[in-house]
Formats: structure tokens, sequence, C-alpha cells
């Protein structure tokens, strides 16, 4: 194999060492895959199946007795996938970092890889990231199969890529900031405080605009970045229904996920180096 | 600290000759870390513990590939290539890290308490692969409580005490460090024609220069412990140790005798002048060995009788 390591010696140090970090990031991520993709059944159970029950009962089964109007599954299927990718990515970041930095110990392997303590947290985000869009592309079939119709503006494709690309950062870079912060006694605790609310405040199964008679909700709602998440999806493929600004909601969930991304790589790295 | 993943509050710290803070990449690309307890990838089997690890460190797979099957042979774990490792027993996941350990071909390998809670085979048995890395001119550094360990296998030593090293040397040198306990054990055939006879003898040996004092030790039989084993059973220094059973007038005959000589610094060299005294006494030398205090004379040398922590 002396010929495949002889082209990177000739390489100048900087360029060498940039070529290794880099060799060194997507072996991790590759080991990630290699991972999640033989545990691919538990996965996708894990991650569709509340989704999958959320758009049935409320979308079809309440639509169907009645007791919702017809419209409702239509707006209620974009926030269903606003919340999975989210909360897809938190879980994937979140419940592995306290079980690894607290009890198991795994990830010490891939901390004195020859890589910076740094990208060693990102691979962990762009990980949970990769996690959340495979979710969230599962649940638009699912949504087609279980509503019959798939709400859908080709115009705004790109805005609802863009929407679910901040989202699944967004909820990667969360998990991270609770993974690394909470102790492992207090995970349960912290993660029913943490988790409910964020999934019924975030405007998920209702419009933010509609809460317009409801005012001091629709201002709680504000501080979830689930919110922006869900009225930009919405936006994006139902766009007849009142909802928030699109660039309101892409300007704040950008400045969201940035800080929960630093707070998550600043606490990874705390959590990793004495 | 100088894995990295303590930072350091002052002061530089090299691995070989990398220094560690300015650039921890480049370091942890030199290093390798064999923890106390596993911290194996429960995920993945015991050959894609190995291949991963080298993946990290850009080993070209052919080579990945190779390397991994002959650790997996030579740490006896061919056959458990393919089981996930969390069902490992001690022994197997210390084998199997330190293996993994290897896969990036380390200059510097960290090993942390590499046989506690081994049994003894499986504790020689690392020792001969940590011995065959210091062959390959790996730099180990092994940190034990075991004085043993230690003493088998280390060519420095370095003596911590409560984050400060007190001492670091060669064991040799630092068995030297301990004072006036390092002794000769010689068995004697003595005949009796030498003026004063046995008693004679005993204060003439105890009159050589650097020797402290001389015992009688029991009356016939092997010399005590294994040859060469460095603080043999019965280590000096311990209290009321020497003499036992039939110790100072030990009936007297034409049998061998033992004779304990407790010397300041080093034995060694009061061969010649012991043996000179012999001679000049008409006794015969049938077996000497050199005592020196062990390491866990220096330890607690240097640290104090108290409880630890």
């Amino acid at each position: 194999m002396s010929t495949t390591t002889a082209t990177p010696r000739l390489a100048p140090a900087g360029a060498r060492q940039r070529a290794e970090v880099a060799r060194a990031f997507f072996a991790i991520l590759g080991r990630d895959l290699f991972v999640t993709g033989r545990e691919l059944p538990t996965f996708l159970a894990q991650v569709i199946l509340q989704p999958l029950f959320m758009v049935f009962v409320f979308g079809k089964v309440l639509t169907d007795l009645g007791f919702a109007r017809a419209g409702f599954a239509e707006l209620l299927l974009p926030g269903i996938i606003a919340l999975t990718v989210a909360v897809t990515g938190l879980q994937g970041t979140a419940l592995p970092l306290v079980i690894d930095f607290s009890f198991t110990k795994e990830i010490e392997d891939r901390l004195l890889a020859p890589l910076p303590v740094s990208f060693v947290a990102l691979e962990k985000i762009l990980f949970g990231t990769l996690r959340a869009l495979i979710a969230g592309a599962i649940m638009f079939p699912i949504g087609r199969l279980v509503l019959g119709t798939l709400p859908f503006q080709a115009s705004r494709t790109w805005l609802l890529i863009a929407f679910l690309l901040l989202g699944a950062v967004m909820g990667s870079g969360l998990g991270m900031t609770l993974g690394t912060m909470v102790q492992p006694s207090q995970i349960s605790i912290v993660f029913a405080l943490v988790l409910t609310p964020l999934l019924f405040t975030g405007c998920t199964q209702y419009p933010w605009p509609s809460l317009s008679s409801l005012r001091w909700f629709q201002v709680l709602t504000l501080v979830n970045p689930l919110t922006y998440m869900s009225e930009g999806v919405r936006a994006s493929m139902v766009p007849q229904v009142p909802h928030m600004h699109a660039w309101i909601a892409v300007i704040v969930l950008i400045f969201a996920t940035v800080g929960l991304v630093v707070a998550g790589v600043m606490g990874f790295m705390r959590r990793a180096i004495d | 600290m100088l894995t990295t993943r303590v930072r350091a509050t002052s002061g530089r710290a090299l691995v070989a000759g990398i220094d560690v803070s300015q650039d921890p990449v480049a370091a942890k690309r030199a290093l390798a870390v064999v923890p106390q307890r596993s911290n194996l990838d429960r995920s993945l089997t015991a050959k894609r513990n190995l291949l991963f690890h080298a993946a990290y460190f850009g080993v070209p797979e052919a080579e990945r590939n190779a390397r991994a099957a002959r650790l997996l042979d030579e740490f006896g774990l061919a056959d458990r290539a393919d089981d996930k490792v969390d069902r490992f027993s001690g022994g197997q996941a210390q084998r199997l890290m330190i293996a993994r350990a290897l896969m990036h071909d380390p200059r510097v390998l960290f090993l942390d308490e590499p046989t506690t809670g081994l049994d003894p085979q499986a504790r020689l048995f690392v020792w001969d692969r940590i011995r065959g890395q210091r062959e390959r001119n790996v730099t180990v550094l092994l940190t034990t409580h075991d004085m043993d360990e230690a003493t088998e296998l280390a060519d420095r030593v370095g003596i911590m005490d409560h984050g400060k090293l007190l001492a670091l040397d060669t064991p040799d040198a630092l068995t030297s460090l301990v004072p006036g306990e390092s002794t000769l054990e010689i068995g004697i055939e003595p005949d009796g024609a030498g003026p004063g006879g046995t008693d004679g003898l005993l204060r003439a040996l105890g009159e050589l220069a650097g020797v402290e004092r001389v015992e009688l030790q029991r009356g016939a039989g092997g010399g005590p412990g294994g040859p060469g084993g460095p603080g043999g059973p019965g280590g000096p220094g311990g209290p009321g140790g020497p003499g036992g059973p039939g110790g100072p007038g030990a009936p007297e005959g034409p049998a061998a005798r033992h004779l304990r000589l407790y010397c300041e610094g080093d034995a060694a060299s009061l061969v010649s002048p012991m043996v000179r005294t012999l001679g000049e006494r008409g006794a015969t030398l049938a077996d000497l060995q050199l005592g020196r205090p062990s390491l866990e004379d220096v330890f607690i040398h240097l640290t104090g009788r108290g409880l630890r922590g």
C-alpha cells in the first residue's frame, strides 16, 4: 500500500493534515452510519411510529369522524414532518451522548482519533442531521399513504429543503446541548420537562397566526424554535393556510440553529476535555 | 494530560516530541491509550472495533484488514472476531483494547493498569505483549499499583503520589535510594579450620567496610527464593524479617550455612572482599544471592505508610 501513502506525503504539511482530519471525520461518520444501517428496522420504528399514529389519529380518524375540519390534515402534516425532523435530530444526539459520556465511554476512541475534538462534536451533529432528514423524507410517503393526498408546491421545494435542513441541524444542536448538559441521574426528568413542552408549543398541530385569539399562548410559542420550523414547512407546503412570514421564520431559525450548535459543541468540549 | 484529554493549566508536555497542547491532533496520531475499563464499541464486533479504529487513523483498507487479522490472531481472539464485544470477559476485552491500540502503529502506548483483575495466565500474556512492544521501540507508559509489574516491565519507573512525581529512574537506581537495605545472602561450607570458628568468621564479615551487620540464617537447605528475583521472599526491610526458625544460634555442624549480610549501598561491590574473607577463614562459597529492596520498599520509603488518598 506504499503507492497510496506516497501521494499525500508529497503534499504540503497543512494540506496533508487537513486531508487526515477529513479522513478521520468521515471514518467516524462511516462508523455511525454503519451501526445505524445495521439497526435500520429499530431506527425506523423508533422514528416513524409516533408521527405515523399522530397523522393517522389526528389527520384521518378525527376528520373522518367529523371532530376536525376536512382541511385539518393538510395543515397538520407539515407540522408533523417538522416535529419528526426536529425530534429525531434531538434524540439521535442527546441520548447516545448521555450514555457515552456517563456510562460506556465508547466515545473515547473517537476523542483520541487524529482530529480536533470539536470535529467529533460536529460529526455527531451531522449524523443527527442525516438521521433527521431520513426520518423527515419517510414522512412524505407515509403522509400520502395515510391521508390520501400530499400537499406539495413544486415552486417552493427549495424553501422546504432549507427549512427541513435547518430544523434537522437545530434539533441535533439542541440534542447535543441537552445531552452534554444533563447528568445521567436527571435524564428522565429533563427529557420530560423539555420534550413534552417542545412537542406541544411548537405549532405543529396548529398554525401560529390562528393563535391570535389566545394571545398569551401565541407569545409563549415564540420561545420554541420548533414554532418557526413548523411555520416554515407550512409556508413551503401549504402556502394557502395562514402562516408566519417565511423570511421571519428563516432568520429566527438560523439564529436558533447557530446558537444551539455553538452551545452543543461547547458542552461537548466541556465533557470531552477536563 | 499527555493523551490530550485533560487541559494543562500550566507548563509544557511533549509526547514523542510533539507538544500536546500546541498540536493535540499530531499528538493523538502518535499515541494510543488502553484504559483500565473497557470502552470498546459495543455496537460493533471485535474485528470491526479494530477496523474502524484504524480507519479513524487513515490506515488504508488492505493494510487494516491484514493488521486486524494478525492482531486478532496474536491476541488469541481470532475465533471471537465476529462476535459483538458486549459479551467479552474482562481479559478478552483487555486484550482487544490493546490490539485496537496497536492498529494505528503508535509510537507511544499508554496502558492504565493493564493487568488489574486479570488471572495469572492473562497477566503473563499481557506482559509478553508489552515486552514485544518495547522490543519494537514503542515507548510504553504503564501506570500500575503492582510493584512486581513495574519491576518486571519497566526501564524507568516514576513514583507518583498525590499528583506529584516523587522519583523517576531505573528500578535499580530507585531501589538504591532506600538506605542500608541491600543484602548479600551467601551459603558457605565452613571447614572449621579457620581461627575462631564460625563466630570468628561472622565477626570478620561484620567488620568489612560497608557491612552493617551479619546474621546467620537457618542451618541447611536450598537457597532462599528463586535465582535472580530481586526482593525475594522475606525481602529485606520487613520488620523482624530475617532470622526465622533456627536463626542465630542454629545447631553447629559440618552442613552448609546461610548468612545474610546487610550492606550500606551497593551489595555487589562487597562480593569480592567477602570472598577474600571467606578464603582467609577457610570457608568455601556455595551459594550467593544479591538481595535488593523491592520497588515496594522504595514506594513506602518515599510516600510513607499512611493510606493513600
